[in-house]
């Protein structure tokens, strides 16, 4: 079971802040993959992965990045800061 | 150092005046502050939102870089999320060094990570609608010459 967060736009379109996921994905790429295959939202969000970051327990990962031991995974688009 | 993710307003001149008096044996204090941009007046407000934790976390390490490569007496980083209107400030940085070289190298490369590698999203709300601000190429481009 991991805690998947969403923010800005990739919130907007999933419908949801933050959800329980239980799975079997070995990196991010394949739950990205998992998820993109549950509903139409889920595509929506992860359609274009040139505008989407990912940080593994508060860290910014890759997309090839394991997800062994992760607890916190999130999705958002590139950061606009400052 | 001293790291903020606030949503209150913060004051400009307390802040500043009150970093510059903390360094002792400083000759230089750089500061900078983002400004809401309120597009000629077209701008309604501005929504800022952030990843409360990994935000903290990501700032305290830049500025920890920050001052693991120039020689700095202290750094101070104050950025706001929520709802914020056109010309109110957003963020500022100080940074405080014995001769002003390394303070304003500091300050520009604590800037430039803060752009694109601190969770934050800023949404413009307007007459038209609400819009996502879309990173810009430039910004990411800027993280190269550190």
């Amino acid at each position: 079971m991991m805690d998947v967060l969403y923010f800005a736009w990739v919130r907007e379109r999933i419908g949801l802040p933050r959800e329980k996921i239980d799975t079997q994905a070995a990196t991010v790429m394949e739950l990205i993959v998992e998820l993109r295959g549950r509903e139409e939202r889920y595509e929506m969000a992860f359609g274009d992965l040139e505008s989407l970051r990912v940080a593994l327990d508060q860290e910014l990962a890759d997309f090839d990045a394991p997800l062994a031991g992760v607890r916190e995974v999130a999705f958002f688009p590139p950061m606009t800061g400052g | 150092m001293r790291v903020c993710v606030q949503a209150e307003p913060f004051d400009l001149g307390a802040e500043s005046n009150a970093f510059a008096a903390g360094v002792a044996g400083a000759g230089a204090v750089v500061t900078f502050t983002g400004l809401v941009r309120d597009n000629g007046g077209a701008l309604a407000a501005m929504e800022i939102e952030h990843y409360p934790g990994m935000t903290e976390k990501a700032i305290a390490a830049m500025v920890e870089q920050a001052m693991a490569r120039w020689s700095l007496a202290d750094a101070l980083v104050i950025h706001r999320y929520g709802q914020l209107a056109g010309r109110d400030p957003i963020m500022m940085v100080a940074t405080a060094s014995r001769h002003r070289a390394d303070a304003f190298a500091a300050a520009e490369f604590l800037m430039d990570y803060l752009k694109s590698r601190a969770p934050f999203w800023k949404k413009e709300l307007s007459a038209e609608g609400a819009e996502w601000v879309a990173a810009r190429d430039e910004d990411e481009a800027a993280l190269k010459r550190w």
